[in-house]
C-alpha cells in the first residue's frame, strides 16, 4: 500500500513540474520567457551530453577512451549525413565493440 | 487519421527506440530484484514515465521511503523538465487536444526530439508531435514489461547498448549546432555543465547547472535579441 502511495507521489511531482509553466504562463508569454524558449533548446541538450558523460572515468585506463571514440564517431556520422538513426547505431556500435573487445 | 504522419513520426522516433527498449529492460529487471512484478513495472512506466526517476524511485518503494522524502527527491531529480516545458510553451500553444499528453510526455528523449520545432512539409505539427511521443512512451512500457518478464535471460551480450542515449544527446547537439547560425546557448549549455560538474561532482551538478545556464543566458539576452 505504501508503494503505491509513493508511485502515486511521484506521477503527482512529474506531472506538476511538467505542467507548472504551462499553467503559469497561460494567457501571453512574457518576452524574457519566450527569449528562454528560443535559446535553452541548445544549452540543455549540451547539458545532457554532459550528463550522460559524467560518469566517465578519465583518470584511469582506459581514461574515458571508448566514450570519446563513440562520441566522436557519433559527430563525425551526423555531420557527414545528417541522420540521426545512422549516427546513433553507428556510435553504439562503435561504443560496444570498444568496451567489448578493444578495451576489456 | 493521415497515413503519412503515423509513418513520419514512426521514423522520427526510431533513434529513441533501442535506447528506451534497453533502459526499460534494465529498469523491469531491476524492480523485479527489488520485489516487485510486472504489474508495477507497468504501471510506473504508464504514469511516471520519466527515466531516471524511475530508477531512483526503486530504491524509494524498496526502502519504504517517506511521503516528504519522495516529493522531495521527485522535484530534485526531475527539476530540469521545468526548463523543457518553458521552452515548449509556445509550440505547443496551438496543438489543441494533444497538448495536455504532449506535456505529460515530455521526457528528455522526446525533448531532444521535438525541439528543434521541425515538422515535416503538410503534417499537422501537434498530430506529429501526438504520434513521436506517443511511440517513445509506447517503447518505453514495452521495454520495462520485456525486463520484468525475461529478467536476466537475454542471449547475447548488450554491455555498453545503453550509450545509445548518449549517443541519441550527441546527435542532437550536432545536428543543432549545425543548423543554428549563433552557437553562444549551445557553448553556454557545455561550459556551465563542465564547470558545475568539476565544482559539485557528478551527483549534484544538474540543479546548479540549470541556475548558471538561466544566469548566463539572461547576460547574453541583449547581445542575443540584437543579433537575431
Amino acid at each position: 500500500m505504501r508503494a503505491v502511495i509513493l508511485v502515486a507521489v511521484m506521477t503527482a511531482v512529474t506531472i506538476l513540474l511538467r505542467f507548472l509553466p504551462f499553467l503559469v504562463f497561460r494567457e501571453r508569454t512574457p518576452r524574457y520567457i519566450a527569449y528562454l524558449g528560443k535559446v535553452l533548446p541548445s544549452a540543455i541538450i549540451g547539458m545532457l551530453v554532459i550528463y550522460c558523460l559524467k560518469d566517465m572515468n578519465i583518470t584511469e585506463a582506459p581514461f574515458g577512451l571508448p566514450e570519446l571514440l563513440g562520441t566522436a564517431c557519433v559527430i563525425g556520422l551526423q555531420a557527414w549525413k545528417r541522420n540521426a538513426i545512422i549516427s546513433i547505431l553507428g556510435g553504439t556500435i562503435v561504443y560496444m565493440l570498444l568496451i567489448q573487445v578493444v578495451f576489456i | 487519421m493521415n497515413h503519412g504522419t503515423v509513418k513520419q513520426a514512426f521514423i522520427k522516433s526510431l533513434p529513441v527506440m533501442a535506447g528506451y527498449i534497453v533502459l526499460g529492460i534494465g529498469f523491469g529487471i531491476l524492480l523485479r530484484t527489488a520485489g516487485y512484478g510486472v504489474l508495477w513495472a507497468f504501471s510506473m512506466s504508464v504514469f511516471i514515465y520519466a527515466g531516471s526517476m524511475q530508477y531512483v524511485g526503486i530504491g524509494l518503494i524498496a526502502g519504504g521511503a517517506s511521503i516528504i522524502t519522495t516529493m522531495l527527491t521527485t522535484l530534485m531529480v526531475n527539476a530540469r523538465h521545468l526548463f523543457y516545458s518553458i521552452s515548449m510553451i509556445d509550440r505547443y500553444k496551438s496543438a489543441g487536444n494533444y497538448k495536455p499528453y504532449l506535456i505529460f510526455a515530455l521526457t528528455d528523449e522526446t525533448y531532444s526530439l521535438l525541439c528543434d520545432g521541425k515538422v515535416p512539409g503538410e503534417a499537422d505539427a501537434g498530430r506529429y508531435r501526438f504520434l513521436v511521443s506517443l511511440f517513445n512512451h509506447c517503447y518505453w512500457v514495452t521495454g520495462s514489461v520485456i525486463g520484468s518478464l525475461l529478467g536476466t535471460v537475454i542471449p547475447f551480450s548488450t554491455k555498453g547498448i545503453e550509450f545509445s542515449m548518449t549517443a541519441l544527446f550527441v546527435a542532437s547537439f550536432t545536428e543543432q549546432w549545425l543548423t543554428d547560425k549563433d552557437h553562444i546557448p549551445a557553448l553556454v549549455g557545455i561550459i556551465s555543465s563542465l564547470i558545475c560538474l568539476l565544482i559539485f561532482g557528478p551527483e549534484r551538478f544538474l540543479i546548479p547547472t540549470m541556475l548558471l545556464i538561466t544566469l548566463a543566458l539572461t547576460i547574453f539576452r541583449r547581445r542575443e535579441e540584437s543579433a537575431s
